[in-house]
């Protein structure tokens, strides 16, 4: 299975390729893609990319303006559902407290702004390496622990979190902080209006769907699904194991405050309820749903799961019943997320 | 995007809902209502009340306001900033909405705030009364039928200022509604506080606090505990027998029917304030609650009639415009001007969209049909306005 | 800071460890024995609650209530664990994660059609409504003594059980060895169904017990729920001993921190940062103590699997 995949290398206490064969190896590797490899699938990813491109265009045309913003939410959502699919689907880490970093990466942009600063780029730089450093901060104490325990110790920082953001009035507290304004992108481009910031979000979400792509298809996305797959079998060969998954959990916390901070800038609006566990439970639910462990879960859990909410709370407001049934019906029918229906993967 | 068929009833709508409101120099021929509240999860009672409330006076109004046909539309904010800031941006958005009403919880409505204010909507609070938007950040296209959060607190705080109490333990959450309603508290209080305590949102128990209260020595308790907490303290504070020592006073929503109605027996004899009750004796009022009970089958709480009263002021409103709903400066007068028969009697607007009103005490006892409910007592502060007024610069329209 | 304060302190804390305990107990051995994560649990909670509330109010009597409650929750668990969860053993933790959380927004709304959106009520009976005096000076309130008495008896029940009976030891040997006690001949199905059965009759319990404490409403569960996770954590999924302990730590360490903590930040910082940082320090107490005990022991305190 994966063993064709890894060839152990000489010299075990790195994963570099360290030998000319060793390189030969894995260039050859590269040439034909295996169990470990994710496909972009061109043909039905550009198409998806350009109906996203044309939606401002045809929703304007059909007198439905409003659906952009929507649009531009479930995009967000689907970012941070694929930076956690990331760690939790390729990772193996169920990280219970992934709300917390779309929360320090909304707060970052919120508090930016409250002291005056309006450039984008900065604020989309400090939430992405603030929530990073926090990631950086959890997942160094967290990651020594497995299994059920891991998850219950990065719910509790994040219960942490939410708790320390609720009592500190100067931020607001649970009242949340209102941003006056949207940042300025600084191309002329006028990011208050709707279709504006929808290209921000949708050309920012392209991007790091790409690079998490290119990043799992990579020699560290090997490794780190290897190391999902069988941990003590990847220590034995040499892989430093904990810095690898250390690595993956920064970035995907770094990814979810980049997220926060479009859904901040989104909403004119940061909350503590951002950070709820709750909201970790409503991001790992959209993961599962999409498919745990494939490129586009993320992308078509977050969809689902929210398209689903916004037309059942339209029916009744008994709304929440809907949504259990069809979750419901999801795990018994569809096991490992609605992906696997189409693509017939082998499971993790 | 491919249009689901809700979607399209939802765009038909809004089409013909153009085709309606065409030019503002025209009258319109229906008003429309965007009604944003909880109505999910552990705070959906008192949405709920509103919506009842609000129905109720729709149904005597005979469905119309001003002589237009009413369209109401409901939605669920699910308590949640996030979600509720999105519906409330459809509502005004996609169903242009003329009017907004229903947001039970602070921290909701300074989230829904501005795409509401942004699209020159007029938001009619039925519930919600954060201090921000009754100082610093007031705006033109924003009513309170209700109270400005720190109204309540303060009447109590009179109150047992009053009655002369001489030892005060406070309890309110840890965050900032809390800590605003205990400051409104100790604004009229100026006795000793011998104990002021915050406890997190989240805590179920309060034996700790309750061991303090006793070991400070107060002889009276004050809290602002909002629905399920304040259901839990009161349980167990008749349970630790403090209640014999100690006499209770809350705010009126801690102490109205669904409270009662969930605590029962141990709340008689708790004090509480309130700018309505079931009791008063004007017409407007004993036709609403003999409505509202044999409609829903329960007493009406201060919610249901703040609902009622957004309603009969949108009535109101759009009479006076005569179906102009396009001339936002006529409108908002007429909305200021307030004059409707409101069910707690008299009523006034305050230069900051909040009302100017008397607040009441009320005891919990059990009524002439062994009932346990609400006895207004008297009169704590006639034309009472908030402390933040003077905070307010309104912006133009 | 007097004697009977820390008094009063103690038995509050030994009371509230008590409560998460009832709790705590049939997540722990759902978890260890059929390995399964259980969201809804927080639900049968709640139903249970409801059910006691309903009955109790309608005949007029706590104990008819309780004990109904307590076998019509037991009933309804038997039939939830043969109907849907009965499938989800087999899968992996997320997937069990997704199916019981759908359970949970549909029972919450279920119980919400049936009960509706209001708060109902749940009193203690008249004998215990009130105080007694343990101590000249020193009132306690009675129904929390009984609690106490409860839970200490659930506990000594469930060690009987446990240790003492045959189900008991089939219930250990699933605990630390689900593939052993399957090839030893345990009649897994009927054991799986029956813990689970118990673990919502001490839902139903725990319910009908803080009821006349705690708002009976929707939702409640979800609450106490996180509290219960982590307790087993703390105390070690699979072991009831670890619950109980777990549970008492919790009870308190939390209650102590919301007593010495404002005390003694009021010392150190002054009354008005005390103010503001107290409480927050105070709730996350807990999750603090949680991640120490992760952080050395990562199994728990006393785990079932060796």
């Amino acid at each position: 299975m994966a063993d064709t995949e890894i060839k152990p290398v000489e010299r075990v206490d790195t994963a570099k390729a360290a030998t000319p064969v060793a390189a030969a190896s894995l260039a050859s590797m590269r040439l034909a893609p295996g169990l470990l490899d994710h496909p972009l699938h061109w043909r039905t990813g550009l198409v998806l990319l350009i109906a996203l491109v044309l939606l401002p265009t045809l929703a304007q045309a059909w007198g439905q303006g409003f659906y952009v913003g929507v649009a531009s939410r479930i995009l967000i959502f689907a970012l941070a559902a694929t930076s956690l699919n990331l760690i939790l689907g390729f990772g193996g880490m169920v990280s219970f407290g992934h709300a917390a970093f779309v929360g320090v990466g909304a707060y970052a942009a919120g508090i930016l702004m409250q002291h005056g600063f309006a450039s984008a780029w900065l604020a989309l730089a400090l939430a992405f390496v603030a929530a990073g450093a926090f990631a950086l901060l959890i997942g160094a104490i967290s990651l020594r622990t497995r299994g059920v325990y891991f998850i219950m110790i990065t719910l509790a920082f994040a219960q942490m979190l939410y708790y320390l953001m609720v009592s500190l009035k100067t931020y607001g507290g649970d009242d949340g902080l209102s941003l006056d304004s949207r940042f300025d992108l600084a191309f002329g481009l006028d990011l208050s209006q709707d279709a504006s910031f929808y290209y921000l979000v949708l050309a920012l979400a392209v991007a790091v769907f790409v690079g998490v792509q290119r990043l799992l298809n990579s020699r560290f996305g090997h490794a780190l699904q290897a190391i999902r797959d069988n941990e003590t079998r990847m220590a034995a060969i040499g892989f430093p194991v904990l810095r690898f998954k250390l690595l993956a959990f920064v970035l995907a916390g770094a990814l979810a405050g980049l997220a926060g901070a479009l859904l901040a800038q989104l909403g004119g609006f940061v909350s503590p309820s951002m950070m709820q566990w709750s909201e970790s439970g409503m991001l790992m639910v959209m993961v599962i749903l999409g498919g745990v462990g494939h490129l586009y879960g993320g992308l078509v859990g977050a969809v689902v799961f929210l398209v689903l909410e916004e037309v059942l709370s339209s029916i009744t407001i008994h709304w929440q019943f809907g949504l259990g049934a069809v979750l419901l019906a999801v795990v018994l029918l569809a096991p490992n997320g609605l992906l696997s229906l189409r693509l017939r993967r082998q499971s993790p | 995007m491919k249009t689901i068929d809700l979607k399209s009833l939802h765009f038909a709508l809004a089409a013909a809902a153009l085709f309606c409101l065409a030019g503002p120099a025209q009258a319109a021929d229906k008003v429309k209502v965007g009604m944003l509240s909880t109505l999910s999860g552990p705070g959906a009672g008192l949405g709920i009340d509103i919506r009842d409330g609000f129905n109720l006076a729709l149904k005597h109004s005979g469905g119309k306001f001003g002589g237009l046909p009413v369209e109401l539309i409901v939605a669920d904010d699910q308590a949640k900033p996030d979600a509720a800031r999105q519906t409330a941006d459809r509502l005004v958005k996609q169903d242009k909405v003329d009017f907004m009403t229903g947001v039970v919880f602070s921290n909701v409505m300074l989230a829904v705030g501005k795409p509401i204010f942004d699209s020159k909507t007029f938001y009619i609070s039925a519930n919600a009364g954060p201090s921000q938007l009754a100082g610093a950040q007031c705006n033109p296209y924003f009513f309170n039928v209700a109270w400005q959060n720190d109204n309540l607190h303060e009447a109590v705080g009179k109150t047992v200022q009053d009655k002369g109490f001489k030892k005060v333990a406070l309890l309110a959450p840890n965050y900032p509604a809390g800590k605003d309603a205990l400051a409104g508290f100790k604004r009229y209080f100026k006795g000793e506080i011998a104990s002021e305590a915050y406890t997190p949102l989240s805590q179920l128990d309060y034996g700790a606090e309750l061991s303090k209260m006793r070991a400070s020595g107060a002889d009276a308790v004050y809290i602002f505990l909002p629905g399920g907490l304040g259901i839990n303290f009161i349980k167990q504070f008749v349970g630790a027998g403090l209640s014999k020592d100690m006499t209770l006073f809350g705010p009126g929503f801690s102490a109205d029917e669904d409270v009662i109605r969930a605590v029962g027996e141990p709340m008689l004899g708790m004090f509480n304030s309130s700018q309505w009750a079931h009791d008063m004796q004007n017409p407007v009022n004993k036709r609403f609650v003999a409505d509202f009970q044999k409609d829903y089958g329960r007493m009406p709480t201060l919610y249901a009639s703040q609902g009622y009263d957004a309603a009969r002021l949108m009535d109101a409103a759009v009479r006076d415009v005569k179906g102009n709903l396009g001339d936002k400066a006529a409108l908002r007068k007429a909305i200021a001007a307030a004059k409707f028969d409101s069910v707690r009697g008299a009523f006034k607007f305050n230069s900051n969209g909040y009302p100017i009103q008397d607040y009441y005490l009320r005891v919990i006892t059990r009524d002439a049909q062994g009932r346990i409910t609400n006895r207004t007592l008297n009169t704590v502060f006639k034309d009472h306005a908030d402390a933040y007024v003077g905070e307010c610069k309104m912006p133009a329209l | 800071m007097t004697g009977i304060l820390v008094l009063e302190q103690s038995l509050n804390g030994l009371q509230f460890g008590l409560m998460l305990f009832l709790l705590a107990a049939g997540l722990t051995l759902v978890f260890g024995i059929m390995d399964m994560i259980n969201l809804a649990h927080g639900s049968l909670y709640m139903i249970g609650a409801y059910l006691v509330a309903s009955i109790a109010l309608g005949s007029g009597s706590f104990w008819l209530g309780l004990a109904l409650g307590m076998a019509a929750t037991a009933a309804i668990g038997a039939v939830l664990e043969l109907t849907v969860l009965r499938r989800l053993y087999q899968r992996d933790h997320l997937s069990q994660v997704l199916g019981t959380f759908a359970i949970l927004l549909m029972s919450n709304e279920a119980v919400r059609w049936l009960w509706g959106s209001q708060p109902i009520e749940l009193n203690p009976p008249a004998a215990l409504a009130g105080p007694v005096e343990l101590l000249p000076g020193f009132s306690y309130p009675a129904y929390r003594l009984f609690i106490i008495a409860v839970g200490l008896a659930a506990a000594g029940v469930l060690y009987l059980l446990v240790a003492r009976t045959r189900l008991g030891m089939q219930v250990r040997a699933g605990a630390s060895n689900r593939e052993m006690a399957l090839a030893m001949g345990v009649d897994v199905r009927r054991l799986f169904t029956l813990v689970f059965a118990m673990g919502a009759a001490l839902c139903a319990l725990a319910g009908g017990m803080l009821g006349p404490l705690l708002a009976v409403q929707v939702g409640m569960g979800e609450s106490i729920l996180i509290l219960a996770f982590v307790v087993i954590v703390i105390g070690g999924i699979g072991s009831i001993r670890g619950a109980l302990l777990g549970a008492l730590l919790v009870g308190v360490v939390d209650t102590a921190g919301r007593t010495l903590i404002p005390y003694g930040f009021e010392r150190l910082l002054g009354p008005d940062l005390a103010a503001s940082v107290g409480p927050a320090v105070a709730a996350i107490l807990i999750y603090v103590l949680m991640a120490a005990v992760l952080f050395f022991r990562p199994q728990g305190l006393f785990p079932a699997h060796g």
